[in-house]
């Protein structure tokens, strides 16, 4: 297996691609964290005064909170007095169309891969880029308006469409949920909000890329999606991060709200920097994602393929609230290096024939850690509910971990619950079946990544699909082939 | 550290002045400073031990009145064994007999040797669980045996628990230290019994498997009275040593069992299986732990359970593959059948690998008899109760058949069919 050992090295060696500072002039708010803070930040926001209270209730329950210590994950304590929590790019306080943007942002997307006006056409994706905490340009907002979409930035939702902020807003994930939850909310600065109106389907992937930009800033954003009775729509997310030397948190909150017959299906795809071969700086991914399938038959899917980030700490989850309704959950967590992931998701049955998957793939490399985290709770009233787990761990290299916490409650006689987990390392002997085939060494190992993680590849949109599979391609299996 | 719980019922613990006074100084320290599992420790997490303790009993220090009581009705009558009682914690000789000469075994509160003494409380340490200190700091006695090297004892030691309460709670604390030494074998099953009211027993195994030794470890809980327990068993194994656990949990208040194995050594082979059939308001906890250290090692693990009435079954099964330990072989397995919307189970199979080149796997699942196999033997003229039972039965046989003794078996199939029949 010595081949197989260099192209470990080799990807150990990778540098990260993403990687680079644009100068842009921003509008910061002194670092700290205090009351005056959060009313800065909603000033500059130009929010109304419900608004303001809300987070002022946010940051007084954030004070009184203290940060987890369970996850499986190590890091050195995190001063919050020398965050920076608000930081905007200056000139682009009101873009009107292309032409109104700031050139350097616009050279940034383009070395990302989004150019505004092309993708528009091409891939038929809205993008609402989201750089560095303010929205900068949102693409294909009349189409959807058409339809009764509102897809908009948060600021813009807060004073746009406040009955239905006022409504929605942490109904889901309340201000006291945990730690970095109630951090959120005290000082997010911006984000996505989306709703698709009854009986609407949304015609095309709706897409935010998400860019950390200046130093020293963390970026809190907070994404609710309503999806009103009988509606669909597919929604993206993906990042990337230039590199930094110092650890950057990054606390976002995403809501997903699903009333009857409503399907909201959300991909991740996220690949902040992960700090260097020492560990050295990376982000810190502290985020909380929660559906609620309020409705009956209603259904939530979450996917995510996980490649950056220092430390991941996240758990998609969905509360099966309504009769019939069912959730979903994919994941591929790649890591390497000195990079550690907490991640799985919680699915909580409590209507009756809730139905709810979890697929999970963890890869560990290098001296990373991979902990999958989930929890299966079957209420009392939950009856015929059903769900099936599987957890796999793919080990490459003898300095890395796969830990596996799943916790199954069930307190329903009725209920089917199935988990099954296992790790191995890929065998010598599917090597060799692959070699006695013509197959050779480097492919066969990127065949038998590749293939592992499948199952979960094919529930992206086809959109995002590619750039997943160039992702994991750039993490492994570039360095195989 | 997890949150400390004060509680008064550690305020009149006393400590026994014997040989063992150093460890217990120090068990006794620990339990000050850390108190109780706290309502939300991570290890008590699903299990109120401390509340139900505390609701229970004014103090946990042990009490050595001797109780009146019959044990002739707990030996289990076809079993060739070396028969060891303790009647309320406290060895009973009068009891007790003891015929092979190829074991020695002795009361802990006898043992002079320095060497022995030293090794109580090195395997099941302290720190590591409250009630392994509260066991420690106030054990009353217990057992030392030793199966010297190249003997293969073929009578299994019985060692019955026996508790009366009838005239008042009773606290226990007893404990084991056992060396299989190289190339020995021994089958110790330990079976728990008490008539009256509360009791509250804990209960610690240090067991020292050498090369090539074999060793069989048998728990028959089946306590009709109101028993709150503790059991804690570490196994320490060296190089192709052989273990084989099983535990039965069928009565009890609540019911606390931790199983640790220490595979220490290479080409290990360990099996641990446990069958829980519970009723009424019981909890019974398992916790196991494989500890890979080594490589080339193998470990197996099955534990079933059906759970009715309130009865709540809570399973924890960790397995550990430390770096060094390629070449493992680990699983795991947790089944449970619930009968009824109030009964619940917690369970939590727990995967974590530091090796790479290991095949490690566990699966748990958790749901009800199948409708359409119920459907085929009433289809056949067999009664719903009957189907009921005899799916049940098949259920449990799995894990009774890995029980090679066929006295015992053929006793545990026994109680189960027994259990089976009346309350399910």
């Amino acid at each position: 297996m010595a081949k197989d050992n260099l192209v470990l090295e080799e990807l150990t060696n990778k540098e990260y691609e993403h990687g680079w500072t644009v100068d842009l002039e921003t509008d910061s708010a002194p670092k700290g964290l205090n009351e005056d803070i959060v009313r800065f930040i909603s000033a500059k926001k130009q929010e109304p005064e419900w608004m303001l209270e809300w987070r002022l209730k946010a940051f007084r329950t954030w004070q009184k909170m203290k940060e987890p210590k369970w996850p499986n994950v190590e890091y050195p304590p995190i001063n919050y007095q020398e965050i920076i929590y608000y930081s905007a790019p200056k000139k682009a306080s009101a873009p009107k169309n292309l032409e109104d943007v700031d050139p350097e942002l616009l050279k940034t997307f383009e070395k990302l891969g989004i150019s505004l006006t092309e993708q528009k056409r091409l891939t038929g994706v809205a993008v609402d880029a989201v750089i560095d905490s303010v929205s900068v340009a949102t693409t294909f907002k009349e189409k959807l308006g058409e339809l009764g979409i509102i897809f908009c930035s948060f600021s813009e939702a807060v004073r746009e469409h406040p009955e239905l902020i006022k409504k929605y807003l942490g109904s889901v994930v309340p201000v006291s949920d945990n730690y970095f939850a109630a951090l959120n909310s005290a000082v997010f600065s911006d984000g996505s909000f989306c709703y698709i109106p009854k009986g609407v389907r949304c015609p095309m992937e709706l897409s935010t890329y998400f860019r950390i930009n200046a130093a020293n800033t963390g970026q809190f954003e907070r994404t609710l999606i309503v999806a009103d009775e009988g509606s669909y729509v597919s929604y993206l997310e993906g990042c990337t991060a230039p590199q930094r030397d110092e650890n950057q948190l990054h606390a976002a909150v995403v809501e997903i709200y699903a009333m009857k017959d409503a399907h909201v299906k959300y991909s991740t795809v996220q690949n902040w920097y992960p700090g260097d071969k020492e560990g050295k700086g990376g982000i810190y991914n502290f985020v909380t994602k929660r559906a609620l399938c309020a409705g009956d038959f209603s259904k939530v899917s979450w996917t995510q393929v996980e490649t950056g980030s220092a430390i991941t700490w996240k758990y998609p989850s969905c509360i099966l609230k309504g009769d019939n309704s069912s959730g979903e959950f994919y994941s591929v967590a790649v890591t390497n290096n000195k990079q550690q992931a907490d991640t799985g998701t919680k699915m909580i049955h409590i209507g009756k024939n809730t139905k709810s998957r979890i697929v999970s793939k963890g890869i560990s490399a290098g001296y990373s850690q991979n902990s999958y985290r989930g929890q299966v709770h079957i209420m009392k009233r939950a009856s015929n509910a059903r769900n099936f787990s599987q957890c796999d761990s793919l080990l490459m290299g003898d300095k890395c971990g796969a830990h596996t916490f799943p916790y199954i409650d069930v307190e329903n006689s009725t209920a089917r619950i199935e988990h099954e987990a296992t790790t191995s390392k890929i065998g010598e002997d599917q090597i060799f079946y692959c070699q006695q085939r013509g197959i050779d060494e480097e492919s066969a190992v990127a065949l038998i990544v590749n293939g592992y993680a499948k199952e979960v590849l094919n529930q992206l949109p086809m959109e995002f699909a590619v750039e997943a599979q160039k992702l994991l391609a750039l993490t492994l299996e570039g360095s195989v082939g | 550290m997890e949150a400390v719980a004060t509680t008064n019922t550690l305020l009149q613990l006393n400590l026994k002045h014997d040989a063992f006074l150093e460890v217990r100084k120090n068990a006794f320290a620990f339990l000050e400073k850390a108190g109780l599992p706290a309502p939300k420790a991570e290890e008590y997490k699903f299990t109120p031990i401390t509340r139900v303790l505390e609701k229970n009993f004014s103090s946990l220090q042990p009490e050595g009145n001797t109780g009146k009581i019959n044990v002739s009705q707990f030996i289990i009558d076809a079993l060739q064994a070396e028969r060891i009682v303790f009647v309320n914690g406290v060895f009973d000789a009068s009891l007790s007999s003891v015929s092979a000469e190829t074991i020695h075994i002795q009361t802990l509160s006898s043992v002079q040797d320095k060497n022995i003494i030293s090794k109580v409380g090195s395997l099941a340490k302290s720190n590591t669980d409250s009630f392994v200190a509260l066991n420690t700091a106030t054990f009353q006695d217990g057992l030392f045996i030793e199966v010297k090297a190249n003997h293969k004892i073929e009578k299994p030691i019985i060692i019955h628990h026996v508790a009366d309460a009838s005239s008042g709670k009773v606290v226990t604390a007893t404990r084991n230290l056992i060396w299989v030494d190289e190339n020995a074998s021994v089958t110790v099953i330990e079976k728990y019994d008490a008539v009256g009211g509360a009791v509250f027993s804990s209960h610690v195994n240090e067991v020292f498997v050498a090369k090539q030794g074999s060793f069989t470890y048998k728990l028959i809980q089946n306590d009709i009275g109101e028993r709150y327990q503790f059991t804690h068993t570490v196994i320490h194994q060296q190089n192709t040593s052989h273990v084989n656990c099983f535990a039965l949990c069928l009565n009890g208040k609540l019911i606390r069992n931790n199983l640790h194995l220490l595979l220490d050594g290479e080409h290990i082979d360990s099996h641990m299986y446990g069958l829980y059939l519970l009723n009424n308001d019981t909890l019974a906890d398992n916790h196991t732990v494989v500890d890979h250290m080594k490589p080339n090692s193998i470990s197996n693990e099955l534990y079933k359970g059906v759970m009715d009435g309130n009865a709540k079954g809570v399973f924890n099964g960790k397995i550990f593959v430390r770096q060094d330990a390629q070449k493992t072989n680990a699983f795991q397995s947790n089944r449970n059948i619930l009968l009824s919307d109030t009964a619940g189970v917690n369970t939590k199979p727990q995967l974590e690998i530091w090796a790479d080149d290991v095949k490690c796997s566990h699966g748990c699942t958790s749901g009800q008899l199948d409708e359409e196999a119920l459907f085929y033997l009433q289809a056949r003229g067999i009664s719903k109760a009957s189907a009921k039972a005899l799916l049940l039965y098949a259920f449990a046989g799995e894990v009774i058949e890995k029980i090679e003794n066929e006295t015992i078996r053929k006793y545990i199939d026994g109680l189960v069919a027994e259990r089976l029949n009346q309350h399910f």
